[in-house]
């Protein structure tokens, strides 16, 4: 067997060799004063998948969120004013792709999501996909664990028929917060993602799909946020919803003309 | 038109130009929207000089009441200015964001160099 015997061995403390960006993995945590969250996550983070780089982007905060991230030894990328989580996230894709991140994951800030559950995403990546999104409805059990009421899930089912229309395609959960990215889908989204709020997962979602990406879903479990608000109220949140629906249709007729082109 | 109506629309483009070549002079105004007012408030002086025509170019438009073609034209350009305003702040917003996060990208602190191959645990600890 040719293979270096470190590689077979865990026993055996290898020779050290700093690991090409490439194969490292970027943890993006969008966080808007989250300094009571973020500890708890960043420390379970360290535990869980020791293995990966985190990068908080401090989205604005008033409250200690970067000064607790930096307290944990994680590096921060710290906006002048509030963006929102699309702003934030690309420019968790700006620095991934700056420093040459071979993938990046997209996690809350807020504790709702599992840090034992990563792994199942990067699989995903590895067998190929572009965008892996972490579905709290694609168990095929689908016991919904995670109740979001029935005014928020009707609203998320208009948005996923939406999208179904558009994308030609099905998905479970449009707007889980929960990502994995390759490393050609983050070059493209480092250059354009959309900004607004709720954009940041469903337009996402359909600009990669109309951008010949392969987008997977895998079944995840999310949990009760573990402290801070919200991201939105509900009049604001129906502003946004309304605004993203008006956003999907100004993507329809490009698809079209997508398809007219295709036709011999 | 009366005189004193005459004397009002005179008035009135009269400051509206000083204001806006003032603003120019102070550089608070760029050129381009300099020209823009500045051809605006022509074009009303040229009006409210020979109201006879504004007449004219109503009856060929089919409109009965004069004041109304001079609407109709004030809030059409009007509504093309505050699109048009529209589209270049989408533009600068999308600008200042990208200039943020580039900000925000530059200031941030390097990756941490990490090791690689199977790292032994314990220098997992120390790492962090």
């Amino acid at each position: 067997m040719s293979r270096p015997e470190a590689l077979v061995r865990d026993d055996v403390t290898p020779a050290l060799a700093s690991l090409p960006m490439s194969a490292r993995t970027l943890v993006i945590l969008p966080a808007l004063n989250e300094e009571q969250a973020l500890a708890g996550v960043l420390r379970e983070l360290a535990r869980e998948c020791p293995e990966l780089d985190v990068l908080v982007v401090d989205d604005g905060s008033t409250d200690g969120t970067s000064e607790v991230a930096r307290a944990h030894g994680v590096p921060v990328a710290v906006l002048p004013f509030n963006l929102g989580v699309g702003g934030a996230l690309q420019t968790g894709f700006r620095y991934a792709l700056a420093h040459g991140y071979g993938r990046a994951i997209q996690f809350d800030a807020d504790g709702q999501h599992d840090p034992t559950q990563v792994p199942t995403l990067l699989a995903a990546l590895d067998e190929g996909a572009d965008l892996v999104i972490g579905s709290r409805f694609a168990a095929p059990d689908a016991d919904s664990e995670y109740d979001v009421g029935r005014m928020r899930g009707g609203a998320m089912g208009i948005l996923r028929v939406a999208v179904r229309l558009l994308s030609g395609r099905r998905f479970s959960d449009t707007s889980s917060g929960f990502r994995a990215f390759s490393a050609p889908l983050l070059s493209f989204y480092a250059a354009e993602y959309p900004n607004e709020f709720l954009g940041d997962t469903v337009e996402a979602l359909l600009l990669a799909c109309q951008a010949g990406f392969k987008v997977v879903e895998v079944p995840v479990t999310m949990r009760v946020r573990a402290a801070g608000t919200p991201s939105t109220k509900n009049v604001r949140l129906a502003y946004h919803y309304l605004r993203v629906l008006l956003s999907l249709l100004s993507r329809a007729p490009v698809r079209r003309r997508n398809r007219a082109a295709m036709r011999p | 038109m009366t005189t004193r109506g005459h004397l009002l629309v005179f008035l009135l483009t009269v400051v509206s130009v000083l204001f806006i070549v003032r603003m120019v002079r102070r550089n608070q105004l760029p050129s381009r929207y300099a020209l823009l007012w500045l051809s605006v408030a022509v074009v009303i002086a040229f009006l409210g000089t020979f109201p006879g025509i504004l007449d004219r170019a109503s009856s060929w438009l089919g409109i009965a009441y004069a004041p109304g073609t001079f609407f109709l034209g004030a809030i059409t350009l009007l509504l093309l200015i505050v699109v048009h305003f529209s589209w270049e702040l989408s533009r600068l917003d999308a600008k200042t964001r990208l200039l943020a996060e580039e900000l925000a990208v530059l200031r941030a602190d390097p990756p941490p160099d990490r090791q690689g191959l199977a790292q032994a645990p314990e220098d997992r600890t120390v790492d962090r």
